[in-house]
C-alpha cells in the first residue's frame, strides 16, 4: 500500500516543483547568461588520460586499408609501435565472457573452449555468445548508465517506469533492433512512462527543460558535450524540444510525455510572470520556428508534424556524421578499453581522433550493415586488434592510445560481484530503500541484470557503480582503492562466500587427489590450469602457515581466496 | 561592499549587476544576505575577517550524529510546553537546563545538565520534506536536481584535510552502516566515499568490517598475505603496468591498517569499562565512545548514522520513549568526555537530522499519534571546535510550525563549519570533467541564507 507509506508525496511533488524552478532559473537567466558562458570558457576537461598522451606524429591515411585490422596495424607501423604478441586461448575465453556477457566462463565453459582443438573456435565462441540472455542483460546495464534507468534521485524516474525503460531496452537489444530504429523511437515515442517503455529517454534526466533536453540528446545520440558549445548554439538547438510536454495522470507517479504544441505558450507565461517587476531585459523563448541543428542548418519540419519527428530524421540520416560516429566510438570503448576519440563521450573539433581511418571504417561498415549492433560487435572481437594481449611491449601512452594492448581495467562492480557469487556459488541480496514497500531482488538475479540504477547493495555502492546521474561514462569508477581492498581481502561478506558457497565446497569435497581439486579451482576462479610453478607454491602452503594446526580446509579457503584477490581475477585482462 | 549590488532580493536568483568574480559573488551572497535579514546594514569588516580566520582553524575534526529519517524537534529540543495536546501528545513535563532560558523536553535530562557546552538552532529551515533530496541539502548545502551530484561535507572535509591527515585509518567514517540516501562523495569519485564500519561497537568485540577479522589470526593473515604475493602471476609479468601498481599501493594501505597498530582504535576493550558503561551499553552509546577514539587518532570526519533511525510515522511516542533516553545518553557523554579530555575545542559536534516532523500530530489511522516530514522548521544541535556552547539561535513559532525569527539555513550552517576549519568555502572543488564547482552554491534562486552563525563563532 504505497499510498499509506508516504503520506506527505514531497517526493511525488517535488521532482516537478524541481523541475519548474530549474526552468524559470535558466530561462530567466539566459540573457546574462553568466554560468553558462563561464562554463564553456572551461579550459579543456582535465580528464587524466587525456593529458597524459603525448601528441602522435601526424596520421597518415593508410593505403588499401579494408579492415580494423589494417587500419590499427597501418598506424602503429606509422608509429612504430610493436603490438602486443596475440592472446592465448585461456586469456581470450576469459575476456569475451566478461565482455559479451558480464560474467566470467563457469569451469565447464572454460575447460571446454580449452579442449576445443578446431580452427575458427573463437569465431564461434563469439557467434555462441552473442546470442545468450546474459549477453542482453550486461549491455542493458551498460545502457542503463548512458540512459540513467534510474528511479528515485536524482533521476526520479519512479520504479514502475525505470522497469518499463529497461524492460524496452532490453527487448530491443535481445531482438537486435538496428540502432536508428532504437534511436527514432526513444526520440518520438510518446505516452505513459509506466506502458511506454522508450518515453522514458526524456524523464530520465534532472533538467527536463528544452535545454536539459537537448543536452542530453547530444551526449546520447552524439557523444559530444553541449554545455561546451557556445550559449546561443545551445539555445538554438534546444529550441528543437520546446514541445515536449509532460503531463500527470491520476495513478500515483504516472506520467504522460507527448506532443504538446502548446507548451511554448504555456512557457512564456511563465517566463514572462517571472519577469515582472523586474529591471532585466525580457527577451522571449526561443520557439521550434527559431530552432536551429548542430550542424547549423535551419530545423525544419512538416506542417502538423512532431518536431521531435523531424529531429529523429535529421539525427539518423545516413550522411549525419554524428549519429554513426558516436555509436561505433562508443561500442569501440566499451569493448577496447578506449574510444578512437577519448573520451569517448567528448567528441568534438578540437579533440580528433586517434585514428581517423579507424574511425571512419567503422562509420562506413556500420551504416552498410544497416545499424546491426551485433555485427559492430562481431566485427570488433574478431579482429586481431581486439585479441592481443595486455602484455604491451611499450610503456608509451600513444602505444595505448592506438590499441597496441589490451588495457587493463578493474571489473565493473556489478561484474565482481557477479564473478565471485558465481565462482563461490553464492548470492547476494539487493534492495531499494525508498519507496517503501522495499523492493527485493529475487536471489538467483546477478547484479549486472538490475533494471534500476536505485536498487543496490553495499558492495555495489563501495565498488564505484554507476550513479547513474548525468550519463556520462566518466560517473562509473574503476580504480581500487584501499578501502575496496579491505573489503576483498577481509570482509566477513567474502570471508563467508569462500568458507561456506556451494560452489567452493563442492570442489574442497570432491576428495579428489591435490592436483585435481587444484586445477578445477584454478578452472573455476581463473579460467585456466595452474603453471607448474603455481601448483607447488599453492601446494606449500600449508607447510608454511605452521600456525595452531591448520585443518585442510582452511587451507584451501586460503587458497582460493588468493586466486579472487589476485589481478588476474579483478581485473579485465 | 557595494550597496547598490543588492538593492534588495530577486525571486530566482536574478542579479541586477553581475559581480566581478564568483568569489566575490558568494561572498556577497552569503554576507550581504546575513546583513539585510539582522540589521539591514552590511557589515564590510567580516569578509576581511574570514581571510584571516582561514589560517588559524580552530576545528580539526567533526563528528556528526546524523538523525536520519528526521527527528521531532518538538519533543525534543525545541519543546512548546503550551502547544497543547495536538502538539505535544502525552508529554507535559520539561526540564530546564544548567543554562537559563533554555528548556529540553523531559527526555534529555543528562543533555540538561551539559547546555553549557552546545548551542541549539531552533530555525533551521530548508522546507523540503523527502528524504533524499532534504539529506543532500541539509549535508551538501547544495540545491538538490542539479547537474552535478554535490559531495557531503565529510567528503569535503576530507578533501581539504588529506594533506594534513596521514592516518591509516580512513579519513572519513561512517558508525555502523551507510546510511545511502545519496552518494556521500559527489562526484569527488569513491575517495571520498565513507568507509562503514559495520558490525556493532556494543558487541563483545567491534568487529570493524575488513579491518578486525572475525576469524584469521594475524599469522594467519600474513601468510595469506604472501601466499597472495606468490599467486599473483599476472602481476608478475606485468610489473610496469600503471594500473596493477597503482592498486598495489591501495593494497599495502589495507595491509597497513589490518596488521598494524591503528586497527586498536577500535578496540573498545582498551576503554575503562565504567566510562563504557557511562556512555551506554547499546549501539549509539558506544558508537559515540568510538567516534571519541577515532578523534583521539586525528580522524577528521566521522559519522554516527543513528541506529535505527527517526523516520517516526506510527509509533512515534514509544519509539520516542525508548530512542530519547540514549541519544540523550550518550551525546551528553560523549559531550563531557571531549571537554575533559582537552578536545572538544577543536572537534565540532553537529546533531541534526534532514528534517523535523510535523508539529502537529497525526492522530489519524494507520499513523495513531505519528508525526510526518517536515522541513520548514527544526532544530539542530552544534557543539565545539569553536562554536559557543550554552546558547540558542534563532526561534521557531508558538508551536515550532515555522521560523519566527533569524532562519537558518543549511548552508549558513555548513559555511560556519567551514569557516570553523579553516576551509575557504569559495574554493573550487576538482570535478573530474573540469566543470566548474565549489564547496558552497551561490546564495539565490533555491538557495537562501540567514548568514553565518555569526552570534555563536
Amino acid at each position: 500500500m504505497r499510498v499509506f507509506a508516504k503520506p506527505i508525496s514531497p517526493t511525488a511533488g517535488f521532482g516537478c516543483l524541481t523541475g519548474l524552478m530549474a526552468f524559470v532559473l535558466i530561462t530567466g537567466c539566459s540573457p546574462e547568461k553568466p554560468s553558462k558562458s563561464k562554463d564553456s570558457e572551461q579550459p579543456a576537461a582535465e580528464s587524466t588520460t587525456q593529458s597524459e598522451v603525448p601528441e602522435a606524429p601526424p596520421y597518415k591515411p593508410i593505403a588499401n586499408a579494408k579492415s580494423i585490422d589494417d587500419f590499427v596495424f597501418g598506424r602503429l607501423k606509422q608509429l612504430e609501435i610493436r603490438p602486443a604478441p596475440p592472446c592465448t586461448d585461456e586469456v581470450f575465453v576469459r575476456r569475451v565472457y566478461v565482455d559479451l556477457l558480464g560474467t566470467v566462463p563457469t569451469a565447464n565453459e572454460a575447460a571446454a573452449f580449452l579442449a576445443d582443438r578446431n580452427s575458427g573456435k573463437r569465431k564461434r565462441l563469439i557467434d555462441k555468445l552473442l546470442q545468450r540472455e546474459e549477453f542482453a542483460d550486461y549491455w542493458s546495464m551498460k545502457w542503463g548508465d548512458l540512459l540513467r534507468i534510474k528511479a528515485e534521485f536524482p533521476i526520479n524516474l519512479w520504479p514502475n517506469a525505470a522497469q518499463a525503460y529497461h524492460r524496452w531496452l532490453r527487448s530491443a537489444l535481445v531482438q537486435n533492433k538496428p540502432y536508428d530504429r532504437m534511436a527514432r523511437e526513444m526520440l518520438t515515442a510518446s505516452g505513459s512512462n509506466f506502458r511506454v517503455g522508450q518515453v522514458n529517454f526524456y524523464r530520465a534526466m534532472q533538467n527536463r527543460t528544452p535545454d536539459g533536453i537537448a543536452r542530453t540528446v547530444a551526449l546520447t545520440f552524439m557523444g559530444t558535450r553541449a554545455e561546451k558549445w557556445p550559449a546561443e548554439k545551445l539555445e538554438l538547438f534546444a529550441a528543437c524540444f520546446a514541445e515536449v510536454g509532460y503531463k500527470p495522470t491520476r495513478e500515483w507517479k504516472e506520467q504522460i510525455v507527448y506532443w504538446d504544441p502548446e507548451k511554448p505558450m504555456k512557457d512564456a507565461k511563465a517566463h514572462m510572470k517571472a519577469h515582472t517587476n523586474q529591471t532585466v531585459k525580457y527577451v522571449p523563448l526561443k520557439t521550434v520556428k527559431d530552432a536551429v541543428l548542430p550542424d547549423g542548418s535551419k530545423f525544419r519540419r512538416k506542417p502538423g508534424q512532431d518536431p521531435r519527428e523531424a529531429f529523429a530524421d535529421w539525427l539518423i540520416r545516413k550522411d549525419n556524421e554524428w549519429f554513426a560516429r558516436c555509436i561505433v566510438n562508443r561500442v569501440w570503448a566499451w569493448l577496447m578499453g578506449r574510444g578512437v576519440v577519448h573520451p569517448f563521450d567528448d567528441i568534438r573539433s578540437d579533440n580528433p581522433p586517434a585514428n581517423p581511418g579507424l574511425l571512419a571504417h567503422l562509420e562506413r561498415e556500420f551504416v552498410k550493415n544497416r545499424y546491426d549492433l551485433r555485427h559492430l560487435y562481431r566485427q570488433i572481437l574478431n579482429s586481431r586488434a581486439y585479441q592481443l594481449s595486455a602484455k604491451g611491449r611499450s610503456d608509451n601512452p600513444i602505444a595505448t592510445a592506438n590499441f597496441a594492448c589490451y588495457p587493463l581495467r578493474r571489473l565493473e562492480a556489478e561484474v565482481m560481484i557477479d564473478s565471485i557469487n558465481k565462482v563461490t556459488g553464492t548470492h547476494d541480496l539487493y534492495t531499494s530503500a525508498i519507496p517503501e514497500p522495499f523492493t527485493y531482488i529475487p536471489k538467483d538475479i546477478p547484479a549486472v541484470a538490475i533494471a534500476d540504477g536505485s536498487i543496490t547493495s553495499p558492495f555495489l555502492a563501495m565498488f564505484g557503480r554507476s550513479p547513474r546521474a548525468s550519463g556520462l561514462a566518466d560517473e562509473r569508477t574503476s580504480k581500487i582503492i584501499a578501502g575496496q581492498w579491505l573489503h576483498l581481502l577481509n570482509s566477513t561478506h567474502i570471508y563467508q562466500k569462500i568458507e561456506t558457497g556451494y560452489g567452493l565446497k563442492a570442489i574442497r569435497d570432491a576428495k579428489k587427489n591435490n592436483r585435481k581439486t587444484l586445477d578445477r579451482l584454478y578452472l573455476t576462479i581463473l579460467s585456466r590450469r595452474p603453471t607448474a610453478s603455481e601448483a607447488r607454491i599453492a601446494m606449500e602452503y600449508d607447510v608454511k602457515t605452521l600456525s595452531s594446526q591448520p585443518t585442510d580446509r582452511e587451507v584451501w579457503i586460503d587458497r582460493a581466496w588468493a586466486l579472487i584477490n589476485s589481478d588476474e581475477f579483478l581485473f579485465r585482462h | 561592499m557595494n550597496d547598490s549590488l543588492i538593492s534588495g532580493p530577486t525571486p530566482f536568483g536574478l542579479r541586477l549587476s553581475m559581480p566581478q568574480s564568483r568569489r566575490e559573488a558568494v561572498k556577497l551572497g552569503l554576507f550581504s544576505m546575513a546583513g539585510m535579514m539582522a540589521a539591514c546594514k552590511p557589515k564590510p569588516e567580516v569578509v576581511e575577517e574570514t581571510k584571516t580566520k582561514m589560517s588559524g582553524a580552530k576545528a580539526k575534526s567533526v563528528i556528526q550524529v546524523f538523525l536520519w529519517g528526521g527527528m521531532s524537534h518538538n519533543d525534543t529540543w525545541d519543546p512548546k510546553p503550551d502547544a497543547g495536546y495536538d502538539y505535544n501528545g502525552a508529554m507535559r513535563s520539561f526540564l530546564k537546563t544548567n543554562v537559563d532560558g533554555i528548556q529540553l523536553s523531559s527526555w534529555f535530562p543528562q543533555l540538561a545538565k551539559q547546555a553549557d557546552k552546545y548551542s541549539l538552532i531552533r530555525s533551521m529551515t530548508h522546507r523540503i520534506n523527502g528524504h533524499e533530496t532534504a539529506a543532500y541539502m541539509v549535508q551538501t548545502a547544495h540545491a538538490p536536481g542539479e547537474r552535478l551530484a554535490y559531495p557531503s561535507l565529510g567528503a569535503v572535509f576530507t578533501y581539504f584535510t588529506k594533506d594534513r591527515y596521514k592516518g591509516v585509518i580512513p579519513p572519513y567514517v561512517v558508525l555502523t552502516k551507510p546510511q545511502g540516501r545519496f552518494s556521500e562523495e559527489g562526484f569527488l569519485g569513491p575517495r571520498y566515499k565513507p568507509f562503514a564500519t559495520g558490525s556493532d561497537p556494543n558487541a563483545p568485540r567491534f568487529e570493524v568490517e575488513g579491518i578486525i577479522s572475525k576469524k584469521i589470526s594475524d599469522k594467519r593473515q600474513q601468510a595469506r598475505r604472501d601466499l597472495l604475493k606468490n599467486l599473483n602471476t599476472m602481476s608478475q609479468s606485468l610489473t610496469s603496468d600503471p594500473t596493477l601498481i597503482a592498486a598495489e599501493a591501495e593494497k599495502k594501505r589495507a595491509y597497513d591498517l589490518i596488521l598494524g597498530e591503528s586497527r586498536d582504535v577500535f578496540d573498545l576493550s582498551k576503554e575503562d569499562s565504567k566510562l563504557r558503561d557511562k556512555y551506554g551499553r547499546h549501539t549509539f552509546g558506544q558508537d559515540c565512545l568510538a567516534a571519541r577514539r577515532m578523534v583521539e587518532a586525528g580522524v577528521p570526519y566521522i559519522v554516527i548514522n543513528y541506529p535505527g533511525g527517526w523516520d517516526t510515522h506510527s509509533n512515534h511516542f514509544q519509539r520516542m520513549g525508548r530512542q530519547c533516553p540514549q541519544l540523550d545518553q550518550g551525546l551528553a557523554v560523549l559531550l563531557e568526555d571531549l571537554k575533559e579530555r582537552g578536545l572538544l575545542d577543536s572537534t565540532i559536534v553537529w546533531c541534526s537530522g534532514e528534517f523535523g516532523r510535523g508539529p502537529k500530530i497525526d492522530w489519524q489511522p494507520p499513523w495513531n499519534g505519528g508525526r510526518n516530514h517536515y522541513g520548514a522548521c527544526f532544530t539542530s544541535l552544534i557543539a565545539g571546535g569553536g562554536f559557543k556552547g550554552g546558547q540558542v539561535v534563532g526561534e521557531s513559532d508558538a508551536k515550532a510550525m515555522e521560523v519566527k525569527d533569524r532562519p537558518v539555513y543549511p548552508v549558513d550552517l555548513l559555511g560556519s563549519i567551514y569557516q570553523l576549519a579553516g576551509i575557504d568555502h569559495t574554493a573550487s572543488l576538482p570535478h573530474p570533467m573540469g566543470l566548474e564547482a565549489h564547496v558552497l552554491p551561490e546564495v539565490g534562486g533555491k538557495i537562501k541564507s540567514g548568514g553565518l552563525l555569526e552570534e555563536i563563532m
